[in-house]
């Protein structure tokens, strides 16, 4: 089975989107919301004037006085923007916050002259990049109309567009770059080619957290606390500890096999190719040991990730203590299996919903987020440039977009400020959650990530599978494991 | 003596009855039963489903082709439309060309007519997914990718089809007929047209609807070949469906997707089932 | 002398009534086919965006597609899928094409068995898969009813299962295509000689023995087209297995065919692979192609 996480999660978004009615918006405990001014939104550094370099048709120095970005439009030639996305997840942003944005009711868009043309693809069976892939390569060719101006991309699959000659434009040409300082830093990371230019950006930051049962907790460890609960599950070993002391009360501490592998896949030391050569980091093999560990003594429910009874956990007849996932997988995908009426509201006494909290877990991960690229030989670089610094740059924007979907945006200040805010989270029980975001995101690192992550983590996760379900021995499923990869990437070798 | 002999042969018989009945009587539970989970589950809400099996159906039926229909992922009823299209179009193209050329061997005495023949017939058993590398790179050059003319065109050139019309025409249609034609004044194309293919409507209804069947089912190409959401056909959104995770969460939607797919093709079968058993029958009984 | 006349002069029309079928053939069919057995002898793939190759490897994508790629597992997993499907549906279909045919058993009601086991080979593949991988799903409708019934306690994980998995497919199979056998079994029985038949009843002979010597044996060449058009078509199983694992061909790779491999490669624009198990795939098929010609034309004689 396909493990398309991101786009399945976003795509949960907006089906649990309209599950979860009103949502359950970050509740404000007091009306009154410091609205903080200067500082978190301009930069400072009025004296660099950014100068877009000659691309073909690309505009020329933007217009860099002070702090105020201007967008700049003088060198757009396009009537058509076109964008390449799998779901409708950026197309809500856009429509909802871009200013300037008109919905034309059939699909497309307007920002003043020009049409907004989206091109939207469902990431399944690889659909949507086998089509990007074509539309990009025949981009020299196209008609103007045609061409592809912005595309969306993930984490597991950035560097392959992110590194391939002339696809990308990068941040510093379309003149972002001091308008990205306050971003987290590892989502440009993800994005930076090996020459190290920040070729995308995003206005998610996905920070991971591990969401366990209240009620549970307070069952088994006596509080439901999440600083306490947090010392029960502070590296793999407590971790283990508590897994036999949720087992021996009859709760799984995670749900199915996979739930754990990002936790552990980006601590890595090495990245998974190496000179041409797959190499397996000794944590994920780590990996494979704890869960098969966990497997035999029961720790699981035996479930592969997505799947209905891996879901079917979190419910009020499931026995799952815990899920890991990061902002957008608690309020747009946990909430909706939670709930025990679907249609009815996202309440507390609505199944689970509300009995969770959240803690940062043994290891710090990310999972997820969405970046935005700019097409080399889009000819509307300007227009582009701009819906890129309003939504992953401007710190207005971003807070409507946190408080209106619940995103935890890429802005340091801003998420920090609206964390001291003191904002609470009602499905996990009124907790303060961008604290942990918050306190979670700064420690992750992306230095080990190669073109091939995508197929490797889908293979890797299929052929343990078969080891976990007791099909095969290691050896065998590390055999299948190499097979499977290399006929998906036939230049690497083990 | 006879009388004995009847009667053990009767109980014998009667036994042999009775086994029969029960082996026909476990096959029919075995072809129907997912038919009728298939039918109750499409009635029932997500939530009766998640709850357990039932055995009555719901009233959940039009709230879940609702949601189907509305559903901007799987454009469910341009896929029926396209389908549809498609399917029609190649059952046409094909039963007409097929019968054109069975025409032309039957009643024509021409040089190379016993080597087309025998290609023809040597081509019958090549899988289409064999040439298929080769097709799709065709369809790029041609720029006919993701339209619906690389899977109506070749229905042109049916080896089966043809196969069929002609032993069909062996049996129905006397030379003689179409030397009364010309002596008549009827141009070639004319009788072929006028005369020839009354006679051969039979043929015509059982083969088209094999053909429209086949391509309704037909998944492997089309899904290489159209890209475009509006363009699939519906095999292309069920394997959507199957890898769509999150679509999961509504499975009456599921359910409800998978019996709009069989439904029309069951509804004509269920109308015309003995023309189409017969057809089978006619069809395989060789020389 | 009339007759040759006008068979003379109307031959042009045999050409023109036969250049519809065979241009389409040729552009749509015999090109393709000579392009992918080009393509078969170079290496040929996408590197993320970038393509590798045409390189000419010569018969290397033969070598690699059996031993890095595994061609014989896949091969293997075809073989015995369609073993499992086939060896129940020829059995049953003798045994319902005897039932039915039989004058002296007289069952009723045989249009509605016709009917129903016919239904089955007109369901859409894909469709029909999907909806078993719903309901053979570890909490679906066949785990609860025999959980119910008693004969399971914990539910059967079928698709976590070799076994499990690989007979869904069988089962598919048999299902879609016994119904079309019995009724090619049953007018290739109608064709024998009913005198046969009343003769060896005269001579006191029990049905069973009647249909080992004298059904059987007439049977023969039937039975060996069944066989080998249904070998054809085996190797040629896609949909099923294709949706019922999402095109994984899990567990374990055990349930991945042929033409699932072929098409993951032509998505993945492996051509040279693509291209190679192409030209495999058409000498196999034509080597049986020309076991069924001699089937039939000894038949003939």
């Amino acid at each position: 089975m396909k493990k398309k996480l991101l786009s399945v999660l976003l795509s949960t978004a907006m089906v649990a989107s309209l599950l979860v009615g009103c949502g359950d918006k970050a509740e404000e405990p007091a009306p009154a919301e410091p609205e903080t001014e200067a500082p978190a939104e301009d930069e400072e550094p009025a004296d660099d004037e950014v100068e877009a370099p000659a691309e073909d048709e690309s505009a020329d120095a933007e217009d860099e006085s002070a702090s105020e970005w201007t967008a700049d439009l003088s060198a757009d030639t396009g009537s058509v923007l076109n964008i390449y996305c799998w779901n409708e997840e950026f197309k809500s942003r856009v429509t909802d916050h871009y200013p300037g944005y008109t919905d034309n009711g059939d699909g497309t868009g307007a920002i003043g002259d020009v049409k907004v043309n989206w091109v939207i693809v469902p990431s399944d069976d690889m659909a949507y990049q086998n089509n990007l892939d074509e539309t990009l390569l025949k981009q020299a060719d196209a008609a103007a109309d045609d061409k592809i101006d912005m595309f969306l991309i993930e984490a597991d699959y950035a560097l392959k567009y992110v590194n391939a000659e002339g696809v990308c434009i990068s941040m510093a040409d379309l003149g972002l770059t001091d308008y990205m300082a306050d971003q987290y830093q590892y989502t440009k990371d993800v994005v930076t080619d090996a020459n190290g230019n920040v070729n995308g950006t995003s206005w998610q930051g996905c920070p991971g957290l591990y969401i366990y049962r209240r009620s549970v907790a307070k069952e088994v460890f006596g509080t439901d606390d999440p600083t306490e609960v947090q010392t029960h599950f502070s590296d793999w070993d407590k971790f283990a500890a508590s897994a036999q002391e949720l087992a021996d009360a009859g709760w799984k501490v995670v749900s199915g096999y996979d739930d754990a592998y990002r936790v552990f896949s980006q601590n890595v030391s090495t990245p998974w190719v190496v000179d041409g050569k797959i190499v397996i980091d000794d944590n994920i093999m780590n990996w494979v040991e704890q869960t098969k560990d966990f497997t035999d003594k029961g720790f699981n429910n035996k479930t592969s990730l997505w799947s209905d009874d891996w879901a079917k956990g979190a419910s009020s007849s499931g026995d799952v203590f815990g899920y890991f996932g990061p902002a957008w997988f608690i309020d747009f995908t946990l909430a909706g299996y939670t709930m025990d009426d679907a249609d009815g509201e996202a309440a507390v006494g609505n199944g689970t919903w509300g009995d969770w909290a959240a803690i940062e877990g043994p290891q710090g991960y990310f999972w997820g987020g969405t970046w935005v690229c700019a097409a080399q030989g889009s000819d509307n670089q300007g227009l582009v440039a701009d819906i890129m610094y309003q939504l992953t740059c401007n710190p207005d924007v971003m807070k409507e977009i946190v408080t209106a979907d619940n995103d935890f945006c890429n802005n340091q200040p801003l998420m920090e400020e609206m964390a001291a805010s003191g904002v609470t989270n009602a499905f996990l029980g009124g907790e303060n959650v961008l604290e942990k975001f918050c306190a979670g995101v700064t420690s992750i690192s992306l230095e080990n990530s190669s073109i091939y992550d995508q197929g490797m983590t889908e293979q890797f996760q299929g052929a343990m599978k078969d080891y976990f379900d007791g099909n095969v021995d290691l050896d065998t499923a590390l055999e299948n494991f190499y097979t499977n990869v290399e006929t998906r990437y036939p230049e690497l070798t083990h | 003596m006879e009388k004995t002999k009847k009667k053990s042969g009767n109980s014998a018989l009667t036994a042999r009855r009775v086994f029969s009945y029960i082996i026909l009587a476990i096959l029919t539970v075995l072809c129907l039963f997912s038919f009728y989970i298939l039918i109750v589950n499409a009635t029932r809400a997500h939530s009766q489903i998640s709850k357990g099996f039932s055995a009555l159906p719901g009233s959940y039926a039009l709230r879940n082709f609702q949601n189907l229909m509305s559903d901007a992922n799987l454009p469910v009823f341009r896929g029926l439309l396209n389908s549809l299209i498609v399917a029609g179009c190649s059952a046409a193209l094909s039963v007409y060309f097929s019968a054109l050329t069975a025409y032309a061997i039957h009643c024509y005495d021409f040089k190379g007519k016993n080597i087309a023949f025998t290609f023809i017939l040597m081509i019958m058993t090549v899988p289409t997914q064999v040439t298929a590398l080769g097709f799709i790179n065709l369809m790029d050059k041609f720029h006919m990718m993701d339209t619906f003319w690389p899977l109506i065109i070749p229905s042109v050139a049916a080896p089966a089809v043809f196969f069929f019309m002609k032993q069909y025409m062996d049996s129905a249609l006397p030379i003689e007929i179409v030397e009364a034609a010309r002596i008549d004044g009827s141009n070639e194309f004319g009788t072929f047209n006028k005369i020839v293919l009354p006679i051969m409507k039979p043929a015509f209804a059982v083969q088209a609807i094999f053909t429209f069947v086949t391509s309704w089912n037909n998944y492997f190409t089309p899904a290489l070949i159209l890209k475009k959401n509006n363009l699939k056909t519906l095999p292309i959104l069920i394997a959507q469906l199957r890898s769509a995770d999150f679509l999961k969460f509504d499975m009456g939607k599921v359910y409800m997707m998978i019996l709009l797919s069989i439904l029309p093709v069951v509804i004509v079968y269920l109308c015309l089932s003995k023309y189409i058993i017969q057809g089978v029958a006619l069809g395989s009984v060789k020389g | 002398m009339t007759k040759k006349k006008s068979c003379v002069s109307y031959t042009k029309w045999g050409y023109v009534f036969l250049l519809p079928f065979f241009l389409v053939y040729t552009i749509f069919n015999l090109i393709p086919l000579v392009q992918t057995f080009y393509y078969s002898f170079f290496e040929n793939y996408r590197s993320g965006l970038t393509t590798i190759g045409p390189n000419f490897v010569g018969f290397s994508n033969f070598v690699n597609i059996v031993s890095k790629f595994n061609l014989l597992k896949f091969a293997g997993n075809t073989f015995i899928m369609w073993v499992i499907g086939f060896i129940p549906q020829i059995i049953i279909s003798l045994l319902l094409a005897a039932w039915f045919t039989d004058l002296n058993l007289k069952l009723k009601g045989q249009r509605f068995f016709k009917t129903v086991i016919y239904l089955p080979n007109l369901i859409m593949a894909s469709a029909f898969s999907m909806l078993f991988f719903t309901i053979f799903a570890d909490g679906g409708p066949v785990n609860e009813i025999l959980m119910g019934v008693g004969i399971l306690d914990t539910p059967f994980r079928f698709f976590s299962s070799v076994g499990g998995t690989r007979g869904l497919v069988g089962l598919m199979n048999f299902l879609m295509w016994f119904g079309n056998t019995t009724i090619l079994l049953m007018a290739g029985m109608m064709g024998i000689d009913p005198s046969l038949f009343e003769a060896a009843e005269v001579d006191g002979a029990k049905p069973m023995q009647i249909f080992r010597f004298i059904t059987m044996p007439l049977l023969k060449p039937i039975l060996v087209y069944v066989v080998i058009t249904s070998l054809i078509g085996g190797i040629q199983m896609f949909d099923v297995p294709q949706i019922l694992t999402a095109g994984d061909g899990s567990p374990n790779g055990s349930t991945k065919t042929l033409i699932m491999f072929l098409n993951e490669h032509l998505f993945s624009k492996n051509y040279g692979m693509a291209g190679a198990l192409s030209v495999i795939l058409f000498i196999i098929t034509a080597i049986l192609s020309i076991c069924v010609y001699y089937a039939l034309t000894k038949q003939n004689d």
